[in-house]
């Protein structure tokens, strides 16, 4: 069981690592935003706060926000696979889907927390620094756990998707309004109510206020709360996902 | 001799199409059996039921003993398959697919790099094992595959098509591998193929199906006997007529009078 969750786990590395165009490619985006945002709404968010640092209130949302992304592409890559026709050797192998869902699921994550870490020795460069070498297990923490959370939906989607003509659906009416909506840019406190709300049962959002709650010692729901969210989050999603998994044929 | 595959009332329906209707036939343990039958006729969809690919709407299939429905990983450890379509992962190398597939097939470790070695002679790409798959012809994709279908010693194994779209040479070394495999080591083979003359050559036993039923069942010469025809291809034109048809398994010139667009048949 160990052996076939980690070889599934391997392939999936060894196919990330080897890709370097995308690796590189995909630290365009968080940089791009860091700059953009960090530079150029920082006057304004120092002077509207009162003198407080953006690129520390910043940071942890990029960081997220590569993560979500690079976990759900993780997830979706089920759908190539599908394509390729590489998914029907793993399915008719005597193995169960359970075994697959975990294998997929943890190299999904793995990947998606590497690219987090990367962002992250970004967002170092850019002057971010964390509150304490203490508060970073906890950043590592919350980090996996989003990784998780997110490539589990990518898989629990991708099992039900025969190709990827629904890619743009689910990119800019659920990943997109995930991200933005979170918190991971700017304060959810003084939003309109029906966006608060939907902010609230964003996932990503704990993750986020998780996140930079571990790093930066600032959150609005408190470190534990977050922490309890996005864990059953993940815990469900998987769920969902597995059986769900346990029903695609090829 | 004992049946190392046995398939009874076998049915499979999509929506209102029935692909599959209630077939059944048993294949000898360590023959060759060829199922034949035109584009659209149920072949890959039986296939992909007898390897659980696809749920089957009714019937029962036992493939070594095993119930294929209710013994699921038992059946799925005692066949090998090469799929009609490509299933290799073009950014891993071919040593690496074939690790893949051992491992999830649970091979043991010990045996693990044996195994992969002697499968990849056979095939003669033992020394391309480090290139990516990606690099590879058609023709060594396909003798991958049928290298990596070997690796957990399967008792029968099924090849859809398993020389479409290959030339000349390949084809021949790739039935000479089979046969040698059905001969040394008494593994069951099940093929479908369109070439009746690469049928002809090495089944013991031929089913032909065509319209989700199986029409003709038999050795070569009981077939050719009972239509009274030559060739196997002669046999197979007789019974399954000569209208071109379409994966969907209606026939094209019946499709073309349904629209009222072409009136004529040509033969």
């Amino acid at each position: 069981m160990i052996e076939v969750i980690y070889i599934l786990w391997l392939r999936q590395l060894k196919r990330y690592w080897r890709s370097k165009a995308r690796l590189i490619g995909s630290l365009g985006q968080p940089l791009l935003f860091m700059v953009a945002f960090g530079f150029g709404f920082g006057p304004m968010y120092a002077r509207a706060s009162g003198g407080a640092n953006y690129m520390d209130f910043l940071a942890p949302g990029i960081v997220s926000m590569s993560i979500l992304f690079t976990a759900v592409f993780s997830g979706l890559e089920v759908i190539w696979d599908r394509q390729f026709g590489f998914l029907k050797e793993t399915l008719v192998a005597p193995i169960t889907r359970t075994e697959i869902m975990i294998g997929k699921t943890l190299g999904g994550a793995t990947i998606a927390m590497i690219q987090g870490l990367v962002v992250f020795g970004l967002t170092y460069l850019l002057g971010f620094r964390a509150a304490s070498f203490g508060s970073l297990g906890l950043g590592l923490l919350f980090m996996f756990l989003i990784a998780l959370f997110f490539t589990g939906m990518g898989l629990t989607i991708a099992s039900k998707m025969k190709d990827m003509h629904g890619f743009q659906l689910i990119m800019n009416f659920l990943i997109m309004p995930i991200f933005f909506l979170s918190g991971a840019l700017f304060p959810l406190q003084d939003l309109p109510p029906a966006i608060y709300f939907i902010s609230r049962i964003d996932p990503l959002t704990y993750g986020v206020d998780g996140l930079r709650g571990a790093l930066t010692g600032v959150s609005t729901f408190g470190v534990y709360t977050d922490l309890a969210a996005i864990a059953a989050l993940s815990a469900f999603i998987c769920t969902i996902g597995a059986v769900l998994f346990s029903k695609i044929e090829a | 001799m004992q049946n190392i595959l046995s398939v009874q009332s076998l049915t499979k329906k999509f929506n209102d199409f029935t692909a599959v209707n209630s077939i059944s036939f048993d294949v000898e343990a360590g023959s060759i059996f060829a199922f034949l039958g035109p584009n659209g006729a149920g072949k890959s969809t039986t296939i992909k039921m007898l390897t659980t690919v696809l749920k089957p709407t009714n019937g029962e299939i036992r493939i070594n003993g095993f119930n294929v429905l209710k013994e699921q990983d038992e059946a799925r450890a005692s066949f090998g398959i090469v799929f009609q379509d490509q299933s290799l992962d073009d950014e891993l190398t071919a040593y690496e697919n074939m690790t893949y597939h051992a491992v999830i097939y649970k091979v043991p470790k010990k045996e693990r790099d044996e195994r992969i070695r002697t499968a990849l002679e056979i095939v003669g790409l033992w020394e391309r094992r480090k290139d990516f798959v990606k690099t590879y012809s058609g023709g060594m994709k396909r003798r991958l595959e049928i290298a990596r279908s070997l690796v957990h010693y399967p008792k029968i194994l099924f090849l859809d098509e398993p020389t479409v779209g290959l030339d000349p040479q390949t084809r021949k070394a790739i039935w000479s591998h089979i046969q040698t495999l059905n001969k040394e080591r008494g593994m069951t083979i099940f093929l479908t193929t369109h070439y009746m003359e690469e049928a002809e050559a090495i089944a013991d036993k031929i089913a032909i199906i065509d319209h989700g039923k199986i029409i003709e069942t038999g050795t070569l010469e009981e077939i050719k006997e009972r239509n009274e025809t030559g060739t196997l291809e002669e046999a197979f034109l007789n019974l399954t007529g000569r209208d071109i048809r379409d994966e969907n398994g209606a026939s094209r010139s019946k499709m073309r009078l349904m629209g009222g667009m072409h009136g004529r048949r040509r033969h």
